[in-house]
């Protein structure tokens, strides 16, 4: 599983990578994390409000920070 | 959502609303004490003169510190449970397709209920601009957003009450929606980075507050109160010092003699002062207050606040990623010009 965490480095981005790495370690996926930090390529995934969760290639949450238990619902379906 | 109609849930709704209920009546309760208690412990506790210098500056102090952080509590968590049913997605599918005019009204309306911290401004500014929409109802929104705020809003109503409240918001609504019609009259689209309008916008858009429940919203709201009151309270706490050494040391008069009605620069040193300082309005409110009661008038203190909070160096190095220098110019004399003139304006008629 690829994750990528969209935002400028800002604190809300940094405690969303902070929630991902522990669901996903939680819920013992193999997966590999990708800061992107360039605005253009944070636009061209259609948010407009940081930080940003991407699964995939899919953006699956943007705006606010979930709590590892909100990142792990969204990560369970994704993993099978 | 279909899960909401299991048997169980109804407790938890009971313990929702019955907690949010039980948080108001303790709030209010507070709010209504919060005077009698610091006149009997300053005045008869400590044993302080009310109407001496030590005695009403300590007192302000503390009862404005009280009352401020109980209204800037129980603000934000309405606004950001509010807000939580829009979004900057939901903002910019209503703006699609505007014209300018009616775009710039309903974009510089839209930047005050949407939720939308600065560091998105970038994000949202090329969001908005690759999309189609027009660069000055773009700036309307990005200018209405910050100048308009709630912190402003709960402490302006507050200390002052509901007149300069009201003059407040819609002075910030009219200078938004000028400011980001002259820049789109001016036709100034070259002096963005050419990168914004060749940025691809791929996939569905995602409406980051689609699908929450009422207790994500009041979560939202406790965490938003949390955070904005752990970024803002040293700016508070200065602001109120600040405040409490005016109300208690300035003699009475001074700041209306240098800076009252009759001084024609008065409103343009305000302004000037403010733009570049960088402060939020927790911290500039009680400050006002004090120079308010020192005599200050109402119009200079109210541009002075909007300067500061509208524009900020901090803001303008952001948004450098996006618009050239000289654009940035505009926009700080253009919004500058606009809050100097209703300075004056709130002056003469008031």
């Amino acid at each position: 599983m690829n994750i990528k965490i969209l935002g400028p480095g800002c604190a809300n981005c940094i405690n969303l990578e902070k929630a991902a790495k522990q669901a996903a370690a939680e819920l013992g996926i193999e997966a590999t994390f990708e800061k992107v930090t360039d605005y253009a390529d944070i636009v061209s995934y259609n948010i407009m409000s940081t930080p940003g969760l991407v699964v995939d290639d899919r953006v699956v949450l943007a705006g606010r920070v979930p709590t590892v238990r909100q990142v792990k619902e969204l990560l369970a379906p994704l993993a099978g | 959502m279909t899960t909401t109609t299991t048997p169980d849930t109804r407790p938890q709704t009971i313990k929702r609303w019955g907690g949010l209920l039980l948080a108001a009546v303790i709030w209010w309760a507070l709010y209504l004490l919060n005077q009698p208690f610091w006149d009997w412990l300053v005045g008869r506790v400590v044993g302080l003169d009310l109407t001496s210098r030590l005695g009403s500056g300590v007192q302000f102090f503390f009862l404005d510190t009280v009352k401020i952080l109980l209204l800037l509590a129980g603000i934000i968590f309405i606004v950001t449970v509010l807000r939580s049913f829009m979004s900057v997605e939901r903002t910019r599918a209503l703006l699609g397709g505007k014209r300018e005019g009616i775009g710039n009204v309903l974009a510089a309306s839209l930047g005050v209920v949407t939720p939308f911290c600065s560091c998105s401004a970038v994000p949202a500014f090329i969001g908005f601009v690759a999309s189609g929409i027009p660069l000055g109802v773009t700036m309307s929104f990005l200018i209405a957003s910050p100048l308009v705020n709630e912190v402003a809003i709960a402490l302006l109503l507050g200390l002052f009450g509901i007149a300069p409240t009201l003059m407040y918001v819609s002075a910030g609504l009219v200078i938004a929606i000028l400011a980001g019609y002259i820049i789109g009259r001016l036709k100034l689209e070259r002096w963005v980075e050419p990168f914004v309008f060749e940025t691809k916008l791929r996939g569905k858009i995602i409406n980051s507050t689609a699908g929450l429940t009422w207790d994500d919203r009041i979560q939202m709201g406790i965490e938003e109160v949390g955070s904005i009151l752990r970024k803002i309270w040293p700016y508070l706490l200065v602001g109120i010092g600040l405040g409490a050494a005016i109300h208690g040391w300035a003699p009475q008069d001074f700041f209306a003699r240098y800076a009252g009605p009759d001084n024609p620069f008065a409103v343009l040193i305000a302004v000037l002062i403010g733009i570049p300082l960088y402060s939020n309005a927790a911290g500039i409110l009680p400050l006002i207050d004090a120079l308010y009661a020192k005599g200050m008038p109402m119009g200079t203190l109210l541009a002075f606040m909007m300067a500061t909070v509208a524009l900020s160096l901090p803001e303008m190095i952001l948004l450098r990623r996006v618009l050239k220098p000289k654009l940035i110019a505009v926009f700080v004399s253009v919004t500058a010009i606009g809050i100097i003139a209703v300075g004056y304006l709130f002056n003469a008629i008031l």
